[in-house]
Protein backbone atom coordinates (compact mmCIF):
# COMPACT_ATOMS: atom_id res chain seq x y z
CA UNK A 1 0.00 0.00 0.00
CA UNK A 2 1.35 3.33 -0.90
CA UNK A 3 0.94 6.60 -0.16
CA UNK A 4 1.94 7.96 -3.33
CA UNK A 5 -1.52 9.06 -5.43
CA UNK A 6 -1.57 6.69 -8.69
CA UNK A 7 -1.00 8.56 -11.86
CA UNK A 8 1.17 11.03 -13.60
CA UNK A 9 2.92 13.71 -10.93
CA UNK A 10 1.25 17.57 -11.06
CA UNK A 11 2.80 19.88 -13.60
CA UNK A 12 3.80 23.05 -13.03
CA UNK A 13 1.23 24.52 -15.66
CA UNK A 14 -1.61 22.32 -14.05
CA UNK A 15 -0.61 24.20 -10.53
CA UNK A 16 -0.96 27.73 -12.52
CA UNK A 17 -4.89 26.69 -12.69
CA UNK A 18 -5.34 25.17 -9.44
CA UNK A 19 -7.96 27.88 -7.63
CA UNK A 20 -6.44 27.21 -4.19
CA UNK A 21 -3.02 27.57 -5.10
CA UNK A 22 -4.38 30.69 -7.29
CA UNK A 23 -5.69 31.76 -3.79
CA UNK A 24 -2.42 31.03 -1.33
CA UNK A 25 -0.20 32.65 -3.60
CA UNK A 26 -2.36 35.60 -3.97
CA UNK A 27 -3.15 35.72 0.36
CA UNK A 28 1.00 35.19 0.85
CA UNK A 29 1.50 38.05 -1.66
CA UNK A 30 -0.61 39.89 -0.21
CA UNK A 31 -0.28 39.16 3.42
CA UNK A 32 3.20 37.58 3.74
CA UNK A 33 3.52 35.19 7.43
CA UNK A 34 5.79 37.89 8.93
CA UNK A 35 3.50 40.89 8.20
CA UNK A 36 1.03 38.78 9.26
CA UNK A 37 2.85 37.53 12.60
CA UNK A 38 5.16 40.02 12.72
CA UNK A 39 8.29 39.73 16.26
CA UNK A 40 7.60 43.51 16.80
CA UNK A 41 6.08 46.97 16.50
CA UNK A 42 7.55 50.00 15.65
CA UNK A 43 8.63 51.87 18.69
CA UNK A 44 6.00 54.62 18.67
CA UNK A 45 3.22 52.25 19.24
CA UNK A 46 4.51 52.41 23.09
CA UNK A 47 1.84 54.95 23.44
CA UNK A 48 -1.39 54.60 25.24
CA UNK A 49 -3.41 56.07 22.24
CA UNK A 50 -2.43 52.85 20.40
CA UNK A 51 -3.74 50.57 22.78
CA UNK A 52 -7.18 51.40 22.08
CA UNK A 53 -8.13 49.55 19.44
CA UNK A 54 -6.90 46.21 20.85
CA UNK A 55 -9.26 47.14 24.20
CA UNK A 56 -12.20 47.36 21.98
CA UNK A 57 -11.50 43.90 19.94
CA UNK A 58 -11.19 42.75 24.05
CA UNK A 59 -14.86 44.38 24.60
CA UNK A 60 -16.10 42.44 21.33
CA UNK A 61 -14.58 39.48 22.66
CA UNK A 62 -16.15 39.67 25.84
CA UNK A 63 -19.28 40.55 23.92
CA UNK A 64 -19.62 37.25 21.60
CA UNK A 65 -18.64 35.65 24.65
CA UNK A 66 -21.32 36.35 26.74
CA UNK A 67 -23.80 37.11 24.12
CA UNK A 68 -23.26 33.16 23.17
CA UNK A 69 -24.17 32.23 27.29
CA UNK A 70 -27.32 34.77 27.03
CA UNK A 71 -28.73 32.91 23.51
CA UNK A 72 -27.78 29.85 24.81
CA UNK A 73 -30.13 29.92 28.29
CA UNK A 74 -32.55 32.56 27.33
CA UNK A 75 -34.82 35.45 28.59
CA UNK A 76 -36.12 33.45 31.59
CA UNK A 77 -32.91 32.70 32.62
CA UNK A 78 -31.05 36.53 32.27
CA UNK A 79 -34.19 37.86 33.94
CA UNK A 80 -34.38 35.54 36.56
CA UNK A 81 -31.19 33.64 38.20
CA UNK A 82 -28.31 35.80 40.12
CA UNK A 83 -25.99 33.71 37.52
CA UNK A 84 -27.99 35.33 34.45
CA UNK A 85 -27.99 38.29 35.94
CA UNK A 86 -24.19 38.34 35.83
CA UNK A 87 -23.55 37.75 32.39
CA UNK A 88 -26.37 40.01 31.12
CA UNK A 89 -24.63 42.57 33.06
CA UNK A 90 -20.96 41.90 32.07
CA UNK A 91 -22.57 42.01 28.58
CA UNK A 92 -24.27 45.40 29.06
CA UNK A 93 -20.60 46.55 30.66
CA UNK A 94 -18.85 44.96 28.54
CA UNK A 95 -21.32 46.71 25.29
CA UNK A 96 -20.03 50.06 26.98
CA UNK A 97 -16.88 49.90 27.34
CA UNK A 98 -16.67 48.96 23.85
CA UNK A 99 -18.38 52.08 22.48
CA UNK A 100 -16.32 54.36 25.06
CA UNK A 101 -12.77 52.70 23.75
CA UNK A 102 -13.94 52.73 19.92
CA UNK A 103 -15.04 56.47 20.27
CA UNK A 104 -11.24 56.97 21.63
CA UNK A 105 -9.41 54.82 19.25
CA UNK A 106 -11.38 57.04 16.18
CA UNK A 107 -10.64 60.26 17.80
CA UNK A 108 -6.84 59.10 18.17
CA UNK A 109 -6.92 57.98 14.69
CA UNK A 110 -8.53 61.02 13.24
CA UNK A 111 -6.65 63.09 14.55
CA UNK A 112 -3.86 61.54 13.63
CA UNK A 113 -4.94 61.50 10.01
CA UNK A 114 -4.85 57.04 9.91
CA UNK A 115 -5.46 56.88 6.27
CA UNK A 116 -2.28 58.07 5.27
CA UNK A 117 0.00 56.20 3.91
CA UNK A 118 -2.36 54.28 1.86
CA UNK A 119 -4.25 53.03 4.34
CA UNK A 120 -7.84 54.57 3.65
CA UNK A 121 -9.05 51.06 3.80
CA UNK A 122 -8.45 50.52 7.16
CA UNK A 123 -9.89 53.71 7.89
CA UNK A 124 -12.96 53.29 6.13
CA UNK A 125 -13.46 49.69 7.52
CA UNK A 126 -13.19 51.22 11.18
CA UNK A 127 -15.80 53.66 10.18
CA UNK A 128 -17.82 51.15 8.45
CA UNK A 129 -17.56 49.27 11.99
CA UNK A 130 -18.69 52.19 13.89
CA UNK A 131 -21.79 52.23 12.21
CA UNK A 132 -22.56 48.64 11.54
CA UNK A 133 -22.25 48.57 15.68
CA UNK A 134 -24.71 50.77 16.27
CA UNK A 135 -27.79 48.79 15.22
CA UNK A 136 -25.73 45.63 16.63
CA UNK A 137 -26.03 47.55 20.12
CA UNK A 138 -29.45 49.03 19.23
CA UNK A 139 -31.18 45.39 18.42
CA UNK A 140 -29.65 44.19 21.55
CA UNK A 141 -31.43 47.15 24.00
CA UNK A 142 -34.59 46.02 22.44
CA UNK A 143 -34.00 42.74 22.88
CA UNK A 144 -34.06 42.50 26.66
CA UNK A 145 -37.31 41.72 27.45
CA UNK A 146 -37.88 44.14 29.72
CA UNK A 147 -40.01 47.42 30.33
CA UNK A 148 -36.88 49.41 28.99
CA UNK A 149 -36.72 47.11 25.85
CA UNK A 150 -40.30 48.16 25.27
CA UNK A 151 -39.47 52.07 25.89
CA UNK A 152 -36.57 52.22 23.89
CA UNK A 153 -38.49 50.38 20.83
CA UNK A 154 -41.21 52.32 20.57
CA UNK A 155 -39.21 55.33 20.75
CA UNK A 156 -36.70 53.66 18.07
CA UNK A 157 -40.12 52.49 16.04
CA UNK A 158 -41.21 56.57 15.58
CA UNK A 159 -37.21 57.22 14.25
CA UNK A 160 -37.06 54.44 12.07
CA UNK A 161 -40.45 55.37 10.82
CA UNK A 162 -39.61 59.13 9.94
CA UNK A 163 -36.53 58.01 7.89
CA UNK A 164 -38.76 55.68 6.00
CA UNK A 165 -37.26 52.07 6.42
CA UNK A 166 -40.13 51.27 9.11
CA UNK A 167 -41.33 48.59 6.85
CA UNK A 168 -38.20 47.02 6.84
CA UNK A 169 -37.25 47.12 10.51
CA UNK A 170 -39.88 46.49 13.10
CA UNK A 171 -38.10 47.47 16.50
CA UNK A 172 -41.44 45.98 18.23
CA UNK A 173 -41.45 42.81 16.50
CA UNK A 174 -38.89 40.54 19.37
CA UNK A 175 -37.88 37.77 16.92
CA UNK A 176 -36.68 39.97 14.27
CA UNK A 177 -34.62 42.34 16.45
CA UNK A 178 -33.18 38.97 18.05
CA UNK A 179 -32.50 37.64 15.06
CA UNK A 180 -30.64 40.47 13.65
CA UNK A 181 -29.07 41.26 17.00
CA UNK A 182 -27.71 37.48 17.73
CA UNK A 183 -26.84 36.51 13.98
CA UNK A 184 -27.02 39.01 11.62
CA UNK A 185 -25.02 41.94 12.91
CA UNK A 186 -22.68 40.42 14.99
CA UNK A 187 -21.28 38.07 12.39
CA UNK A 188 -20.86 41.51 9.79
CA UNK A 189 -19.11 43.78 12.88
CA UNK A 190 -16.46 40.12 13.48
CA UNK A 191 -16.32 40.03 9.65
CA UNK A 192 -15.56 43.70 9.26
CA UNK A 193 -12.87 43.59 12.59
CA UNK A 194 -10.71 40.92 11.13
CA UNK A 195 -11.06 42.67 7.79
CA UNK A 196 -9.93 45.81 9.76
CA UNK A 197 -7.21 43.63 11.79
CA UNK A 198 -6.21 42.02 8.35
CA UNK A 199 -5.69 45.54 6.68
CA UNK A 200 -3.58 46.97 9.95
CA UNK A 201 -1.32 44.33 9.40
CA UNK A 202 -0.81 44.78 5.66
CA UNK A 203 -0.63 48.51 5.97
CA UNK A 204 1.38 48.47 9.26
CA UNK A 205 0.36 50.93 12.57
CA UNK A 206 0.37 54.07 11.26
CA UNK A 207 2.77 56.75 12.72
CA UNK A 208 2.38 60.19 14.55
CA UNK A 209 2.24 62.86 12.34
CA UNK A 210 5.91 64.11 12.39
CA UNK A 211 6.97 67.20 13.28
CA UNK A 212 7.46 70.28 11.00
CA UNK A 213 11.37 69.16 10.46
CA UNK A 214 10.99 66.11 10.96
CA UNK A 215 8.89 66.05 6.97
CA UNK A 216 11.68 64.91 5.33
CA UNK A 217 12.93 62.24 7.44
CA UNK A 218 10.25 60.35 7.94
CA UNK A 219 7.53 59.87 4.94
CA UNK A 220 4.16 58.54 6.46
CA UNK A 221 4.56 55.07 4.38
CA UNK A 222 7.73 54.31 6.30
CA UNK A 223 7.72 51.90 8.92
CA UNK A 224 11.05 52.28 11.24
CA UNK A 225 13.36 49.75 11.09
CA UNK A 226 13.50 49.27 14.61
CA UNK A 227 10.99 47.28 16.22
CA UNK A 228 11.45 46.81 20.09
CA UNK A 229 8.07 46.77 21.27
CA UNK A 230 5.70 44.03 22.18
CA UNK A 231 3.45 42.47 19.06
CA UNK A 232 -0.34 42.49 19.57
CA UNK A 233 -0.98 45.51 21.41
CA UNK A 234 -1.86 47.58 18.93
CA UNK A 235 -3.88 48.89 16.05
CA UNK B 1 -33.51 39.53 50.79
CA UNK B 2 -34.24 41.55 47.72
CA UNK B 3 -34.72 44.35 49.81
CA UNK B 4 -32.61 44.79 51.89
CA UNK B 5 -30.01 45.06 48.65
CA UNK B 6 -32.06 47.43 46.97
CA UNK B 7 -30.30 50.50 48.54
CA UNK B 8 -27.21 48.75 46.26
CA UNK B 9 -28.63 48.25 43.50
CA UNK B 10 -26.88 52.11 42.15
CA UNK B 11 -24.34 54.34 43.42
CA UNK B 12 -27.05 57.51 42.38
CA UNK B 13 -30.37 57.82 43.01
CA UNK B 14 -32.03 57.28 39.77
CA UNK B 15 -35.62 57.26 40.72
CA UNK B 16 -36.20 60.70 38.90
CA UNK B 17 -37.06 61.91 35.31
CA UNK B 18 -33.29 62.37 34.01
CA UNK B 19 -31.77 65.76 34.11
CA UNK B 20 -31.27 67.11 30.72
CA UNK B 21 -29.17 70.08 29.13
CA UNK B 22 -31.18 72.39 26.92
CA UNK B 23 -29.28 74.42 24.25
CA UNK B 24 -30.91 75.35 21.74
CA UNK B 25 -31.92 72.09 19.85
CA UNK B 26 -29.03 70.35 21.58
CA UNK B 27 -30.80 68.27 24.36
CA UNK B 28 -28.33 65.99 26.34
CA UNK B 29 -28.70 64.12 29.64
CA UNK B 30 -26.71 65.15 32.16
CA UNK B 31 -25.19 61.46 32.47
CA UNK B 32 -23.85 61.70 28.77
CA UNK B 33 -22.26 64.97 29.36
CA UNK B 34 -20.67 63.53 32.20
CA UNK B 35 -19.61 60.26 30.18
CA UNK B 36 -18.24 62.76 27.53
CA UNK B 37 -15.97 64.40 29.93
CA UNK B 38 -14.78 61.26 31.21
CA UNK B 39 -14.07 60.11 27.77
CA UNK B 40 -12.22 63.80 26.92
CA UNK B 41 -10.30 63.01 30.04
CA UNK B 42 -8.98 59.33 29.03
CA UNK B 43 -8.25 60.77 25.47
CA UNK B 44 -6.17 63.45 26.86
CA UNK B 45 -4.53 61.17 29.45
CA UNK B 46 -3.37 58.74 27.04
CA UNK B 47 -2.12 61.22 25.03
CA UNK B 48 0.38 62.63 27.74
CA UNK B 49 0.77 59.64 30.00
CA UNK B 50 4.26 58.09 29.52
CA UNK B 51 3.43 54.58 28.13
CA UNK B 52 6.11 51.63 30.61
CA UNK B 53 9.08 51.09 29.35
CA UNK B 54 8.81 53.88 26.55
CA UNK B 55 11.99 55.66 27.21
CA UNK B 56 13.63 52.85 27.71
CA UNK B 57 12.83 51.49 24.63
CA UNK B 58 13.86 55.28 22.83
CA UNK B 59 17.28 55.06 24.78
CA UNK B 60 17.87 51.30 23.24
CA UNK B 61 16.98 52.75 19.39
CA UNK B 62 19.11 55.57 19.10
Amino acid sequence: MSAEPAGKPITEAELDHSWTVKLRRKAVEELPPEKMLPDGQPTYVANWIYVFGVLSIAALVTLILTGMILALKGPSWWHLTSIGHFFNSVHLWAVEIFFFVMVIHLWGKYWMAAWRGGRIRVWVTGAIIFVVAIPTALTGYVSQQNFDAQWISTQAKDGLNAVGVGAFFNTMNFGQMYSWHILLLPVAVSALVAGHILLVRRNGVVPPIPLKEQVQEVPAKAQPAATTTATGAAS
Amino acid sequence: MSGQLTPLAAVFNLNHPAHVVNWNFVHVPISNVILVIVMFIVFFAAILLPFPGAQVRKEHRS
